[in-house]
């Protein structure tokens, strides 16, 4: 049980997706304009990684080695379309306000990522864990995301006036650069608390990077240098 | 012709893929170091997204559409795309070899741009005609290059200056995407302004 805790922390903590590994910018940066839609993609795509992490888990020892990363994309594609369809059923505002970032959870380099690193070599248990503990992770860190930039560039937090007599909101914060800009900073920030020197750029900290080819762009980097 | 100019020059200049819809972020941070490699990345980039538009849009409409199967685009496309990546590997490697040196290692990394994925879902979502897409496929490809390339210069830069040692790397990389990003922001009505 203990290693399972530690499987489920692992996610949330030591290795958060985003603020830590630094994958799945895209979703990360595009919807957290306030804190909400954070949560909500934050919990599609804890959904969809529980669901292809115990899938693939079951299904590792039928798929032959050489189609899995279709055969990975295909299911994670499947789960994006349920989660798809849940959404737009019951919660129609939040499905208008993800809008194609929710299909866009197909490509999130952390499935793919588990389903590769973890899922396929794990029982369906621990895998399942994983799945929960990185969807959370992930959550978590656009969960931040969106309240700071909700905070600071409307003046609200989950829709309620904050800051309504203290300053004026900072358009700028909303914006695509204000996303880059509090990331950038909130990364700054760990490395500043946990001593640690930031990791250098995505793809590279990926542990899929061996199986879709990034390992041959970082070797032609370091050979050209 | 008008319109296509405007489909255009607003899919590179003021909604780009990278700086204002974060499509592609990932290889924007990850292959931006030198400007070869920026270079040859985003060329790739632009070929996957004009066929896999060309490939992509009949099947939706020919085939998905009249059948009432508009949900399962998400599975197709992906699925389409992956194959036709790996297509392109195997016809350049026999047909073109100097090309597949200079684009083979960026290729397998497309599929998961989320950008290619992006730009025939949303070429879909807008209404375009068949044209129009690719027009619009195009202009994401090149909005994509000039992302890339302006930033693999701007990063050659950061990486030679002495910075606080919480920011090296990936902070001050974020933090000049952000000013890039500013700068784009420039263009927003520009393009509208130029046909009136």
């Amino acid at each position: 049980m203990k290693g399972g805790l530690k499987v489920f922390l692992n996610g949330i903590l030591k290795e958060n997706p985003v603020l830590v590994l630094m994958l799945g910018m895209c979703p990360s940066l595009a919807i957290t304009t306030v804190a909400s839609n954070g949560i909500g993609m934050g919990l599609a795509t804890t959904f969809v990684l529980l669901g292809s992490n115990v899938v693939i888990s079951l299904v590792k020892k039928l798929i032959p080695k050489a189609v899995r990363l279709p055969s990975f994309i295909v299911i994670i594609a499947g789960f994006v379309t349920i989660i798809g369809f849940l959404m737009e059923a019951y919660l129609p505002d939040l499905y208008d306000a993800l809008g194609i970032y929710l299909s866009l959870i197909v490509v999130n380099c952390i499935i793919l990522a588990r389903a590769e690193v973890f899922a396929s070599q794990n029982s369906v248990g621990k895998s399942a864990l994983d799945g929960l503990g990185m969807g959370l992770g992930f959550t978590l860190a656009l969960f931040i995301l969106g309240s700071v930039r909700e905070l600071l560039g409307s003046g609200t937090w989950m829709g309620i006036e904050v800051t309504a007599n203290l300053f004026e909101p900072i358009r700028f914060f909303v914006t695509p650069a204000g996303g880059f800009f509090v990331f950038g900073i909130i990364i700054a920030l760990i490395g500043i608390i946990t001593k640690r020197e930031p990791k250098k750029a995505g793809c590279q900290n990926c542990p899929s990077a061996e199986s879709c080819g990034m390992a041959g762009v970082n070797k032609t980097e370091k050979e050209g240098a | 012709m008008k319109e296509m100019m405007v489909i255009l020059l607003s899919a590179i200049l003021v909604d780009n893929f990278v700086l204002s819809k974060f499509m592609g972020v990932c290889p924007f941070l990850g292959v931006s170091k030198k400007v070869d490699s920026a270079f040859g990345m985003s060329l790739a980039v632009i070929f996957v997204m004009l066929m896999a538009t060309a490939v992509t849009y009949p099947i939706y409409t020919l085939l998905l559409a009249p059948y009432g199967l508009e949900y399962l685009r998400i599975v197709v496309f992906i699925l389409i795309i992956a194959l036709f990546v790996q297509l392109v590997e195997i016809v350049l490697k026999r047909f073109i070899p100097s090309l597949y040196k200079a684009l083979g290692v960026y290729l397998p990394l497309i599929t998961t741009n989320c950008a290619v994925l992006g730009v025939t879902l949303l070429n879909i979502d807008d209404g375009y005609t068949f044209s129009q897409s690719l027009v619009s496929a195009l202009g994401g490809g090149l909005g994509f290059m000039l992302a890339l390339i302006l930033f693999a210069g701007i990063r050659q830069k950061i990486d030679s200056s002495e910075l606080p040692n919480a920011f090296k790397g990936m902070p001050a990389t974020l933090v000049a995407a952000s000013i890039v990003s500013v700068s784009f922001g420039g263009f927003s009505g520009v393009v509208e302004g130029m046909f009136q």
